[in-house]
């Protein structure tokens, strides 16, 4: 008996437009894949545009301050005890603690006034990687996901959402897997911990490569049967999974930052987070369209300002020299950076010199691709209390996000018959910071 | 204490309060005990005169105050910043203008010590380095490296000869001021935590005291520490022989106070006073020095983020998080 798939269909057929824009793009190679997806109100230009287009996110975990980095308030009630300092744009000044990001503030931009009306650590991190507000039992992609899916040609090799982190052992708000949702497994994060490649396992040496291509004919034909009887997302994804595995194993050098340059190494340090830079360099070079970078903690409720020095501390340098990197090798236009949290931190400072959770009035920083350079979007008051100017939230920034690596955000994907708006269709991008 | 004591720590009360704007963050009485020198969260210094609770403002520096020192006769006053500056006051000037600003260390001034003979002030910070200046003059007499941590505190030996400095981690490093290199003296264990799942240091010397025979070196700080980015940890008193770098005694409190001791003192009695701030509440301790726990200890308040001795012994004053400087009698 022939079985259906649990939906009922067509999930991992094409649907009617998908087939035209394959059957259109297939000779460039820009198809997406399983159950092809294309947002409905995207011309055919802008996505070939879009192709070539990637998102590097640093997440700060843990809710960095905004005080101690990109929204200074020095000399008032809640600005601590860090001054500001000018940077490399006139007029844009960040916190001290950032003197190397400083030099390269004419390639990002700031976004001041965020209000995500939320302190929960969890509910954050979900609302800003999904730019949609947490709803019990919805589960949306996460960024990494959409831009996977999104940007990443069918026949890359390589996976298209990675997640480079600490080994387990960090709070669990600091995500160890990104969800794909309604996408399907395939673009769901892999994950690198401690800056060392995946643990590859040779084939035995007593396996030949003639015996190799037959057991291979082999698998191939028994999960072809199989598939006849039981095709799902999952299933698909399962046998994708097996050839990127191969092909990992023939490009296992785009992981090893060894194969970097000794100076290269020195310049983003010996720090695990300089080197998770430097491996997230070496993957957008190698063209994967989503790489994050987890960096934690920064849930400074307990001498906030002793702890910024010591993440901040590790965080500046190897992000300046990112950033730097990208630019000087040609990357950034096509590159979004953004740095963002789950939410910030108090202006309040409390009696053990910590700052607590605040959803209310923060900052996000972006650069690259189509982001204006150099901006700053939205104003907070004298002591950051309050958002006073251009009122943004996580939606606002995961449409600007993907309109700035050409992505229609404001369109649809169509996934087994049905359609599921890309971004939260109740927001939209920061169109003043596209350009 | 000693047989002629002159105070009674358990008559320990509230004496005057003085109000601020902001949440303090330090405090120093002057040697004559003319003033009492607050830091808060403001980028002043406020002297308080308490005999009249007159209050004006210095300003130099730009950002918080969190140390500060004076010369012996009390007419010098050495206040460090978190903005890494090093400014020499006229304490008691009418409106005091700085004798001079000295850009002492990259990042914060984390403590003062000036030297029992008046000759020198040192200084040490974030940059990981102590330094030595010329009291009279303000000349960089010595650097020292040999730390790898945030320097957190330091004290001269009752000789003016030595100097005893703490980071981050513990580890205390004494200076022969004709030495290069640091004498590693101990590390105090108790002093550091590392906190595995917020993946950073907590400890250091937050305070730091020589006992009056110069036999004894007193480390303030937290210990214990379950959650650093909570303060979820107990307060402690590390006591370190200058000689031979021996951990005598760890000074605790009775019922494990959760906080920070953020001063300490040496009292001529015979005791150590401490202060702590955190989530325990605001305490002051006193302790014999000959076992770990307190002999009497007195809820404040509000937390205290630093405490000084008045010169006569018979009061303390806290800086407290509540925009309050308070003395208290022990009398």
């Amino acid at each position: 008996m022939k079985r259906h798939h649990p939906c009922g269909s067509m999930e991992h057929g094409l649907s009617r437009r998908a087939f035209l824009n394959r059957t259109s793009l297939g000779s460039v190679g820009l198809a997406a894949g399983l159950g092809d997806i294309i947002t409905s109100r995207t011309t055919i230009a802008e996505q070939v545009q879009a192709k070539s287009k990637r998102v590097l996110n640093i997440f700060l975990h843990g809710g960095v301050s905004q005080l101690e980095t990109w929204d200074p308030k020095p000399n008032t009630d809640t600005g601590g005890p860090f001054r500001a300092i000018p940077t490399s744009v006139p007029g844009m000044h960040i916190c001290e603690l950032l003197p190397h990001t400083a030099k390269q503030m004419h390639r990002l931009s700031i976004v001041r006034s965020l209000d995500t009306k939320n302190g929960d650590h969890a509910r954050g991190v979900a609302e800003m990687t999904t730019g949609r507000g947490r709803m019990p039992g919805a589960d949306f992609p996460h960024l990494g996901a959409v831009t996977a899916r999104a940007l990443m040609p069918e026949t890359f090799v390589l996976p298209g959402h990675v997640l480079i982190r600490s080994s387990p052992g960090g709070r669990n708000v600091e995500s160890e897997f990104h969800s794909a949702a309604y996408l399907g497994p395939r673009y769901a994060s892999m994950a690198l911990y401690d800056a060392n490649p995946p643990k590859f396992e040779d084939r035995p040496s007593e396996i030949t490569d003639e015996a190799d291509v037959r057991r291979n004919a082999v698998r191939a034909r028994a999960n072809e049967r199989f598939l006849r009887r039981r095709r799902t997302a999952e299933t698909e994804a399962y046998n994708f999974s097996y050839d990127q595995a191969r092909e990992l194993l023939a490009n296992r050098h785009v992981f090893e930052i060894s194969r970097e340059s000794a100076s290269d190494q020195e310049r983003y340090g010996t720090s695990q987070f300089g080197k998770h830079c430097l491996l997230a360099r070496r993957l957008l070079e190698n063209g994967v369209p989503y790489v994050q970078v987890n960096h934690a903690d920064y849930d400074t409720h307990h001498e906030n300002f002793d702890f910024h020095i010591e993440q901040l501390g590790e965080f500046d340098q190897p992000f300046a020299t990112l950033v730097a990197d990208l630019a000087d090798r040609g990357l950034l236009a096509d590159t979004l950076i953004c740095v963002m949290s789950e939410f910030g931190r108090t202006p309040k400072i409390n009696k053990t010199y910590g700052r607590d959770h605040w959803g209310t009035a923060w900052s996000v920083v972006l650069g690259g691709s189509s982001i204006q350079p150099g901006a700053v979007i939205g104003k907070t008051n004298a002591n950051g209390t309050e958002v006073t100017d251009r009122v943004v939230d996580h939606g606002h920034i995961f449409h600007t996000i993907l309109q700035a690596v050409g992505v229609d955000s404001m369109g649809e994907f169509e996934i087994a018959g049905r359609t599921f708006p890309v971004a939260d269709p109740s927001r939209g991008a920061i169109a003043e910071l596209l350009t | 204490m000693t047989a002629n004591a002159t105070v009674n720590p358990q008559q320990t009360k509230l004496l005057q309060e003085y109000k601020l704007d902001r949440p303090l963050t330090a405090c120093h009485w002057d040697p004559q005990s003319r003033f009492i020198f607050c830091g808060a969260e403001d980028f002043l210094i406020h002297r308080i005169d308490p005999a009249s609770g007159e209050k004006i403002t210095l300003a130099a520096h730009d950002s918080w105050i969190r140390a500060f020192g004076s010369s012996s006769d009390g007419e010098t006053l050495y206040s460090g910043g978190y903005d890494g500056r090093l400014v020499f006051w006229p304490a008691c000037a009418a409106k005091p203008e700085p004798l001079r600003i000295l850009e002492a260390h990259q990042g914060w001034v984390r403590a003062i010590a000036v030297s029992p003979d008046g000759k020198h002030v040192a200084t040490c910070g974030n940059d990981r380095l102590v330094k030595v200046w010329d009291a009279a003059t303000g000349t960089l007499v010595r650097e020292f490296s040999g730390h790898a941590n945030h320097v957190y505190n330091l004290i001269y030996s009752q000789d003016s000869r030595q100097l005893f400095s703490c980071d981050l981690k513990g580890i205390v490093n004494a200076w022969a001021l004709d030495a290069d290199k640091p004498r590693a003296l101990v590390t105090v264990e108790q002093l550091h935590g590392y906190d595995t799942t917020f993946r950073a240091d907590i400890g250091g010397a937050r305070s730091i005291a020589l006992r009056g025979d110069g036999g004894q070196i007193a480390l303030g700080g937290i210990t214990k520490v379950s959650n650093a980015f909570a303060g979820v940890g107990e307060i402690i008193v590390a006591l370190v022989n200058p000689a031979d770098g021996k951990l005598d005694l760890v000074l605790q409190s009775k019922d494990k106070i959760t906080g920070t001791t953020w001063g300490l003192a040496w009292h001529p009695d015979g005791f150590w006073v401490g202060v702590s701030g955190g989530g325990g509440g605001g305490w002051l301790y006193f302790w014999k020095g000959d076992m770990a726990e307190e002999f009497f200890r007195l809820q404040l308040k509000n937390d205290g983020r630093g405490m000084s001795l008045s010169p006569d012994g018979k009061r303390v004053a806290v800086a407290h998080v509540d925009n309050h400087l308070r003395t208290y009698s022990l009398v």
